[in-house]
C-alpha cells in the first residue's frame, strides 16, 4: 500500500478479506485474486502438503549427498582388497536400473488412475509399482549377500563401507516405500479417494520418483564410473 | 483437470507432482509416457557409452555425468512435474537452493579432500623418511 494506512483500514481490509488480505502483490503479476498471493487467502492444504513433503525430499537429498560425498572421496581406498572393478555385475545393475524406471512409471499411472477414480486400475498399479520395487529389493539385498560371501563386506575397506553405507541406504529407502504403498492401497481400498488419501497418495508419489532420481544419480556414479574405472 | 479435490485457480500454486500444465497439450498419461520413453533412452545411452569403446575414454566420466544430470532433469520435470511456471515459483526455488547444497557438499568434499592427499606423504615416502 503506497499511502501510510490508517489502524482503521487495516482493520477494515481485515474484516473484509481475511488476514492475508491486504492487496498486497508480491510478485508484482496483478494477480492479487491469487490464493497464497493476496485477496485470495491461503493455498489450498493439497498445494501446502505436497509442497511441504517437496522440502523433506530435498533435505532426504541433501542427506544422501554426504553419502554420496563420502564415496566418491573413499572410492580410491580399497586397502588392497576388491575394487569396484572386480565386484560390480553391470546386467544385475541394468536391471535393478530398468525395475526402478518402470515402477516410477507405473506408480505415475496409478497416481493418475487415482486422480480419476478408478479403484481397480489404480491398485493394479500400484501392486506392479510394488512388486517392480520388490524385485529392486531382492536384486539388491542377493548382490550384497554375494559380496558378504565373497569376503568383500563393508568391514574389508573404506571403500567397501562408503558403498554398504550409500547403496544400503538407497535400498532402505525403497524398502520403507514398498511398505508405504502397501499401506496406502490398502487405504485406497477400505476408504476411498478421500482428500486426505489424496494427499497421502501425492506425497508417496514424489516419494517414490525421487528415489529413482536418487538411482540414476548412484547407478552412474557408483556402478558405471566405478565398473569404467 | 477432472478429480482435483480442490478447485483450482487460475493463478495458484502448484504441489509438486501436479500434473497442472495449464495447456502444454498432453493428456497426463502422455506426460509419463513422454518422460518413460526419454528416460530409457538416456539410461541405454549410459549403459551403452560404459560398456562400448564409443566415446574417447578420458571423456567417458563427463559423458556420463551429462546422461545422469539430463535424466534426473527428465524425471523432475515429467515424473515430478516442477516446471517453470509462475505456479511452481516456491517448487523451483527450494529445488534450486537443494541442489546449491548437495554441490557444496560433493564438490566441497571432494575438492578438500583431493587437496590434502596430495599434500600427505606416500607410504613409500613416510617410510623413507623414518630412516
Amino acid at each position: 500500500m503506497s499511502q501510510a494506512a490508517t489502524p482503521s483500514d487495516v482493520a477494515s481490509v481485515y474484516l473484509q478479506h481475511g488476514p492475508y488480505g491486504q492487496g498486497h502483490d508480491p510478485h508484482g503479476h496483478g494477480h492479487v485474486d491469487a490464493r497464497g498471493h493476496g485477496t485470495g487467502g491461503p493455498a489450498p492444504k493439497r498445494v501446502i502438503v505436497g509442497y511441504g513433503f517437496w522440502i523433506f525430499l530435498l533435505s532426504d537429498i541433501v542427506m544422501f549427498s554426504a553419502f554420496f560425498a563420502a564415496y566418491a572421496v573413499l572410492a580410491q581406498a580399497t586397502a588392497g582388497g576388491p575394487t569396484g572393478k572386480q565386484l560390480f555385475d553391470l546386467n544385475r545393475v541394468a536391471i535393478e536400473t530398468a525395475c526402478l524406471l518402470v515402477s516410477s512409471f507405473t506408480c505415475g499411472l496409478g497416481y493418475v488412475a487415482a486422480t480419476r477414480r478408478r479403484q481397480i486400475e489404480t491398485q493394479f498399479w500400484m501392486l506392479v509399482t510394488g512388486l517392480f520395487g520388490l524385485v529392486f529389493v531382492i536384486l539388491e539385498v542377493l548382490e550384497f549377500y554375494e559380496m558378504i560371501q565373497a569376503g568383500a563386506g563393508p568391514d574389508r575397506s573404506a571403500f567397501l563401507s562408503a558403498f554398504f553405507a550409500l547403496v544400503g541406504c538407497h535400498g532402505l529407502h525403497v524398502t520403507v516405500g514398498g511398505l508405504w504403498l502397501g499401506t496406502m492401497m490398502a487405504q485406497i481400498w477400505f476408504k476411498g479417494f478421500r482428500p486426505q488419501i489424496m494427499r497421502r497418495l501425492l506425497c508417496f508419489n514424489l516419494f517414490w520418483h525421487a528415489l529413482d532420481i536418487i538411482w540414476v544419480a548412484l547407478f552412474t556414479i557408483v556402478y558405471l564410473l566405478g565398473a569404467g574405472a | 483437470m477432472s478429480g482435483h479435490d480442490e478447485d483450482w485457480g487460475e493463478h495458484d500454486d502448484a504441489a509438486p507432482g501436479d500434473e497442472h500444465a495449464g495447456g502444454s497439450g498432453f493428456g497426463a498419461i502422455q506426460v509419463y509416457l513422454l518422460g518413460f520413453l526419454l528416460a530409457i533412452g538416456l539410461t541405454v545411452a549410459s549403459f551403452w557409452i560404459a560398456g562400448a569403446n564409443v566415446v574417447w575414454g578420458p571423456g567417458i566420466p563427463a559423458a556420463l555425468l551429462a546422461l545422469a544430470v539430463a535424466q534426473m532433469g527428465v524425471h523432475l520435470v515429467f515424473f515430478l512435474h516442477i516446471t517453470s511456471g509462475p505456479e511452481n515459483t516456491n517448487n523451483t526455488l527450494a529445488l534450486a537452493f537443494g541442489v546449491l547444497i548437495v554441490l557444496v557438499i560433493v564438490v566441497g568434499s571432494v575438492w578438500i579432500m583431493a587437496h590434502l592427499n596430495h599434500n600427505l606423504m606416500t607410504m613409500d615416502q613416510m617410510l623413507k623418511a623414518q630412516h
